[in-house]
């Protein structure tokens, strides 16, 4: 399977997207900000279809997007009680947008929008190239890295904002500043992925972990492990079952584990239950 | 003259305007379907805005790609599966975030892993079915120039069970929404009512997406209600208000991607975006009148 060489770039961009995806999921799951999320990763639709209709990277798009939709949701009031209906609202008419963007570029390329659009909704990592695979996998590294540093504040001011408030840990800031890294994974997770099924990646393998460990350094741990190797499992299914597509099977491993890994926590509980009466 | 009809332009005459855009059966075919689907996406969306389930009205609409597709699959027809898959996810959502002993965190990656499943499972059978990628745009994106006469009539009778539906449980269903513990303590049902909200959400959100697309339908569902409750408190007004919204919101898309050639969905989609931010506007200027 690793003789080929779109084999080996799918292996370096998936393992470090879903490393990056598995860290700062736990943390979205953790902030209950699972909606934001899946804003986000439509926004990176809009993103890419608007920098192709303009004929710059999409890449350059898909960040630019993600990122500054970030900000202004953090800004518009992170603990108001519009927040769902804010987040819900902008990106409805951001994806409306996206619909126009598509719109204009196919005028332009006659045939070339559905590849693209197809593309980024449902993403395709069997077609990055060496460069895309190695850039992809450093900005997957930074992110990580950054989350890394930033894990001890942000876990304190998720889990006890007042406390951590008057601590004079920098709350406000660390939840831009994680919004703003939730819109980098979108943006980078897209190119593999795909804006419809990575908040999978996101949302399963953190969801998974938290059901199996209340503490957040094993879960953050248990996160990213989670994510890689269902990732790997993807990819290998996706290899040897042609017509499935890699971004699902992906999703397909992660919604799983976290459907087992509730299961077997509920039977746990009714065991536990079952003794101590 | 052919090259005049075919080609409609907007003219200062409002009435002639009017002419044009339903002079063609397929045109007023999508006006019916918009505002049966518009007045039934409002009542809905209002109390999903209300009840804070903007996510799993997301989550739902977006169930309907992977019924469209499944239902192409297995040659089905197409309504089968926007039914089905809505329904069931709305079952599944229903029984993963149940009351308050897990985090809301864990309730809303329930609600992600559903839809990050079902749409999946959607690219999976639209690989799977031989026309691969031609017509997934307008899966997602709607089109509005294919009603049939049958596609009104049947929208009409889902329109008609779903508020049917809200007018029987409406009273005890608003008390669930807006004060849970107390509501649970007078003996109403919460946990049943939330599942039956949410079958109610899928049909309808399964209905609306046959005509704006899956990934647009929630604009219809939480931009009226959410402007209406924008601009008044009172529950009757609020409810009218975003029934006008929602058709006013339809019809004025429809019209703009009648008039001026754009995909339907970017047109609802700015209208309901804009009516949002003219009455945050409109209400912060009232109430710094109103403090000063």
């Amino acid at each position: 399977m690793f003789a080929q060489e779109f084999v080996r770039n799918a292996w370096l961009a998936g393992t470090a997207i879903a490393l990056a995806c598995g860290l700062v999921g736990y943390f979205v799951v953790l902030r209950a900000q699972v909606f934001a999320g899946d804003a986000l990763t439509h926004v990176a639709f809009t993103g890419a279809v608007a920098a192709a209709a303009a004929g710059v990277d999409t890449r350059i798009g898909l960040f630019a997007a993600t990122i500054a939709v970030a900000i202004a949701i953090g800004g518009l009031g992170e603990r108001s009680a519009a927040d769902d209906v804010t987040i819900g609202i902008s990106f409805s008419w951001i994806l409306g947008l996206g619909v126009f963007f598509l719109a204009l570029f196919s005028s332009g390329s006659g045939g070339g929008s559905g590849v693209l659009g197809a593309r980024t909704l449902f993403g395709s990592i069997f077609g990055l190239s060496a460069g895309d695979a190695r850039l992809a996998a450093g900005i997957a590294a930074v992110i990580a890295l950054i989350v890394a540093a930033i894990a001890r504040p942000l876990l304190f001011a998720t889990i006890d904002p007042g406390v951590a408030a008057a601590r004079g840990v920098p709350v406000r800031a660390l939840g831009l500043l994680f919004l703003a890294l939730l819109g980098a994974t979108a943006a980078e997770a897209t190119q593999a992925i795909g804006a419809l099924l990575l908040l999978g990646l996101l949302a399963a393998p953190a969801g998974a972990a938290q059901r199996l460990t209340a503490s957040p350094y094993r879960g953050l741990a248990l996160a990213p492990g989670i994510a890689v190797a269902c990732t790997w499992a993807g990819l290998t299914l996706s290899y040897l079952v042609p017509n499935l597509p890699p971004s699902s099977a992906i999703t397909a491993f992660a919604c799983g584990t976290y459907l087992l890994t509730t299961l077997v926590t509920i039977e746990r509980g009714v065991l536990r239950r079952r003794t101590a009466a | 003259m052919t090259a005049m009809s075919t080609n409609p332009s907007l003219s200062p005459n409002p009435l002639e305007d009017f002419r044009q855009l339903t002079q063609y059966a397929f045109m007023i075919h999508a006006l019916q379907a918009g505002t049966v689907v518009a007045i039934m996406a409002g009542v809905v969306g209002w109390f999903m805005v209300l009840r804070r389930e903007s996510f799993a009205g997301h989550t739902l609409s977006l169930m309907a790609f992977p019924g469209a597709t499944g239902a192409l699959l297995l040659g089905l027809p197409a309504s089968a599966g926007y039914f089905g898959f809505c329904g069931a996810s709305a079952l599944v959502i229903g029984a993963g975030g149940s009351g308050a002993r897990h985090p809301r965190g864990q309730e809303s990656a329930v609600t992600g892993a559903v839809q990050a499943f079902g749409l999946a499972c959607g690219f999976v059978f639209l690989s799977l079915y031989h026309g691969v990628l031609a017509g997934y745009e307008s899966l997602l994106f709607g089109d509005f120039l294919g009603i049939t006469a049958g596609q009104v009539l049947l929208l009409t009778v889902i329109a008609v069970l779903a508020l049917g539906f809200l007018a029987v449980v409406g009273r005890p269903l608003l008390f669930a929404s807006v004060d849970e513990p107390v509501a649970r303590a007078r003996g109403v049902p919460v946990r049943a009512l939330r599942f039956a909200f949410l079958l109610a959400l899928g049909m309808a959100v399964a209905a609306t997406a046959q005509i704006t697309g899956v990934l647009l339908v929630f604009a219809l569902l939480v931009a009226p209600a959410a402007t209406a409750q924008q601009l008044t408190s009172r529950i009757g007004l609020s409810l009218a208000l975003t029934v006008i919204l929602g058709v006013a919101i339809t019809w004025a898309g429809l019209a703009l991607a009648y008039f001026y050639n754009y995909p339907v969905g970017f047109y609802i989609t700015s209208v309901a975006f804009a009516a949002y931010v003219l009455a945050r506007v409109g209400r912060a200027a009232a109430e710094r009148r109103a403090g000063a």
